[in-house]
């Protein structure tokens, strides 16, 4: 016997999008039995875990906090995935985004200004580019894999956030805490709805993803993106280069991870901390192929991803389910669907074996 | 013998295969006698690969019987088939260029003797049948003829009773096809049977003694091909009346358009072709034919010319007197420079993408339909509905993915598509290559067209017929140096040919003479 793996007959639209749904439940009937075999309760830990957080205005608001970063990195991830660039560091870019934008706020940390928000989000756009200009250059002028190099430039930037906020940028009243001084007013997001975390970067991102709807569909540089990512020959052949789409695609999701990781900061958390994400760098890449890298489904996957982050914890404090499982359920996610992906384009047939002995 | 002609070596009764909704093979019946030479003639999509697929146990048939030597047999894998004595020499070889002649023998054949003993053998059967191939040789070094030698030895190392070829001569120098049908004689009178694959009606009169004609998956006729005419088994295989080209009064200009002036590129590829100092000049109105047997720097050359490879010195490629050639493929267009790339499908065009979206890859600018960086999509659709419309594309509208066209068609519209946008010079390569008879009148007309309102062609092809019927003059290119051109209506098919098989030909030409002479 055999495995025989072969291309099923095109693949149709509604299969395409039915992956997604499709995968959501296969990871939801996993979850069962892992609950079960973990002793909880599972309908009543699902219940919690999936449901409780939308059940409350607070509780949606709290996603969209949530929601708001995942979908502004993936906004920016999926239009690299188009052109076959795999930025996998997003995490690193965000991260170097932060320290950007940090920098900017400590050093006219007491002043006051309009200016200094808009300077922040300048400086985390550089940040974030000038960290995904790495992989950029190692991928156009080396050949290097960008998926490697942006990986493991995630663990440098966080390593080097860590020298900071341990050593130079630490909060010299914070009684030694790693972390830095919290950050002027001016340096803080304002909040769009009282009695919410819910501030203005959430409506920027909601921006930035109508406009990457608008650049893939409408303009050139989105055709050559797609171009680039389905027919490398025939993109040489219509005057594209590969190249600069791999600069430009570095360029853009790496600025939008460091607009993420400024939003971060100058959001939710207000000052710069060793860790400032739960992994939102790595749950983009999830978020934007669970969104078929569509910027509309992006936004709903978003949502889905920030269920699994907040609904992780509701299910902690209520089941004592260990922290480890939102991690579980978004890896079981993106594993079904990779797998639904697959099936639905190929099918996998066991064949008796016929070959006799083979040539030496 | 009587017993041999009452019951043939292969009979198909009945063969029937869909795929979805397409019928690829319609109850199709025919028989090979022993030794016979036996021609399956039909355009591109006739189903003919289908069928040999299905005798090879590539494929299954949904309805039919399959009978060897008068015993039903189903043949359930290509494995099977060889048990059976049937050997098929595909239309694309399947060998590895970093490994030897002898390796890729063993590794294709079943129940391989040690490599030693095999040597031996494929020396034997090479000398045999005059197919001289040195074992130890690796894949490539070798020519695309002598790569084809290697398929058929390793057919022949298994004692076929039936030898299945598929459009065996499209790689071949006329000369080399000569010297594979004294092979392919001398196998037919040691009563081994042979399909052969071809829509070439010239070569199927020399060699075939019975054509079985395929259209729309049926067979539509028998014939002796010996005393049919060629236009009548043209007629049969196409269905209609065939179209008669017009060619223009001929009326080029002695000022170039394009000159090409030392062109050198060493190749990026591991086993690719360096262009080594070729220069030529297209004048106005003018249609320039490059021939050659694939492999010899025809892509190269095309790339070079279309602007996917740059060069340093401008002034190697000059347009209307303008230097080019450090400009990119776009920058070229914009200065009136289109061109067709060989491959239809991932090359000329995106095959997941909308006919609409593929007029944007060479269209965007000489057309406008994109402006200041945005697509202009109503334009996008009126341009490709044109082409469709104007080249009679059979597409279900703009919109239509162009996977979805058949080859024929999206030839019909790449070529469209550059065509309708008038260029002042045209680089096309294998302009009709597996497109069928209608189609490749369409696109020939339209070439003539071009050239009568001025502009510049150049196509690269192998199909020496073709540029025999459309081109003004014409040069081969071998092993990346391209020869003096000669004028077409002057040039000699057997000149031509030993152009093809230029220099690289030399060692094997040698050889060959040797061993030809022992067989014959």
């Amino acid at each position: 016997m055999w495995v025989k793996v072969e291309p099923r007959q095109e693949a149709s639209r509604r299969v395409i999008y039915a992956t997604p749904v499709l995968a959501v439940g296969l990871t939801v009937l996993s979850g069962y039995f892992l609950f079960l075999f973990l002793g909880l309760a599972p309908a009543k830990t699902l219940y919690h875990f999936l449901i409780s957080p939308t059940l409350t205005f607070y509780g949606w608001s709290e996603l969209c906090v949530k929601a708001g970063p995942l979908v502004l990195i993936a906004s920016g991830l999926a239009i690299g995935f188009r052109a076959n660039v795999w930025n996998i560091g997003a995490e690193g870019q965000l991260t170097l985004g932060a320290v950007g934008a940090g920098g900017v706020a400590l050093a006219f940390w007491g002043e006051s200004g309009l200016w200094i928000l808009p300077l922040m989000c300048l400086a985390g756009i550089l940040g974030g580019m000038l960290y995904a200009a790495i992989p950029a250059f190692l991928k156009t002028r080396y050949e290097v894999s960008e998926i490697l190099t942006s990986l493991m430039l995630t663990y440098v930037a966080t390593l080097a956030l860590g020298i900071l906020v341990y050593g130079p940028w630490r909060d010299p009243m914070g009684f030694n805490f790693p972390q830095t001084r919290m950050f002027s007013d001016s340096a803080l997001l304002p909040l769009i709805l009282d009695g919410t975390r819910m501030h203005l970067g959430i409506l920027v991102t909601l921006a930035v993803a109508v406009a990457a709807w608008m650049m893939m569909a409408r303009t050139v540089i989105g055709f050559q993106i797609k171009v680039v990512g389905l027919a490398p020959a025939a993109a040489r052949f219509a005057g594209f280069s590969r190249n600069r789409t791999v600069w430009f695609s570095l360029l853009l999701s790496g600025g939008l991870a460091g607009l993420a990781g400024t939003f971060e900061i100058a959001g939710p958390i207000g000052q710069l901390v060793p860790h400032l994400t739960p992994g939102y760098g790595f749950t983009a890449i999830i978020v934007a192929f669970l969104g078929r890298l569509h910027p509309l489904g992006i936004i709903a996957s978003g949502f889905l991803m920030a269920i699994s982050y907040n609904g992780g914890e509701i299910a902690q404090v209520e089941d004592r389910l260990p922290q480890a499982a939102t991690g579980v359920f978004q890896g079981m996610l993106l594993f079904y669907l990779l797998a639904c992906d697959f099936l639905s384009r190929y099918r996998i047939r066991l064949a008796a074996t016929r070959r006799e002995a083979s040539p030496s | 013998m009587d017993e041999e002609q009452r019951a043939p070596r292969l009979a198909l009764r009945d063969i029937s295969k869909r795929f979805q909704s397409v019928v690829a093979n319609d109850h199709i019946s025919f028989s090979v006698a022993p030794g016979q030479v036996h021609a399956l003639l039909g355009e591109n999509g006739a189903g003919k690969s289908t069928l040999v697929k299905i005798i090879y146990g590539v494929l299954q048939a949904d309805e039919g019987q399959i009978l060897w030597d008068g015993r039903p047999v189903t043949i359930d894998s290509p494995h099977q088939a060889r048990g059976q004595g049937i050997g098929m020499v595909f239309q694309h070889f399947s060998l590895f260029e970093a490994m030897t002649v002898l390796e890729n023998i063993a590794l294709g054949i079943d129940n391989a003797p040690d490599l030693k003993e095999l040597a031996d053998r494929i020396v034997t059967v090479s000398r045999k049948y005059g197919l001289p191939l040195d074992p130890s040789r690796e894949i490539h070094t070798l020519s695309v003829g002598e790569r084809q030698r290697v398929e058929i030895v390793r057919c022949l190392l298994q004692n076929p009773k039936l030898l299945i070829m598929d459009e065996p001569t499209s790689v071949l120098t006329p000369q080399e096809v000569e010297r594979l049908f004294v092979t392919l004689r001398q196998l037919s009178d040691e009563g081994c049977s042979i399909l052969y694959i071809s829509h070439k009606l010239q070569e199927i009169k020399d060699l075939c003694h019975h054509a079985t004609v395929l259209r729309g998956g049926r067979v539509v006729g028998e014939c002796d091909p010996a005393v049919e005419t060629a236009r009548g088994m043209a007629q049969l295989m196409i269905g209609s009346e065939l179209k008669q080209l017009v060619r223009r009064a001929g009326s080029v200009s002695a000022e170039p358009r394009l000159i090409v002036e030392n062109l050198t590129v060493p190749s990026t590829l591991a086993f690719g072709i360096d262009l080594k100092g070729i220069s030529f000049e297209v004048g106005a109105g003018e249609i320039f034919g490059i021939a050659g047997v694939a492999g010899n720097g025809q892509n190269e050359l095309t790339q070079a010319l279309a602007g996917e490879t740059t060069l340093h010195r401008p002034s190697t490629i000059r347009l209307d007197g303008k230097a080019i050639g450090h400009l990119g493929a776009e920058q070229r267009r914009m200065h009136g420079l289109c061109s067709v790339p060989e491959e239809r499908s991932g090359h000329a065009s995106v095959p997941e993408m909308s006919l609409a979206a593929n007029t944007l890859l060479t269209a965007r600018n000489r057309l406008g339909l994109a402006r200041q960086g945005f697509i202009q999509p109503t334009e996008a659709q009126d341009y490709a509905q044109r082409v469709i419309d104007e080249f009679a594309v059979k597409a279900a509208g703009p919109s239509a993915n162009a996977a979805t066209l058949s080859g024929g068609n999206l030839q019909k519209f790449i070529v469209g598509r550059e065509v309708l946008q008038s260029p002042e010079v045209l680089i096309i390569a294998q302009p009709t290559w597996g497109v069928d008879a209608g189609a490749a009148a369409t696109i020939h007309q339209a070439l003539f067209k071009l050239a009568q309102n001025g502009t510049a062609i150049v196509v690269v092809s192998q199909d020496l017929d073709e540029l025999l019927v459309v081109t003004d003059r014409l040069a081969v290119i071998n092993l990346g140096t391209l020869s003096p051109s000669i004028a077409t209506a002057e040039a000699s098919v057997e000149q031509i040919g030993l152009l093809m098989g230029g220099l690289h030909g030399m060692e094997g030409e040698a050889a060959d003479r040797g061993s030809s002479k022992h067989v014959g």
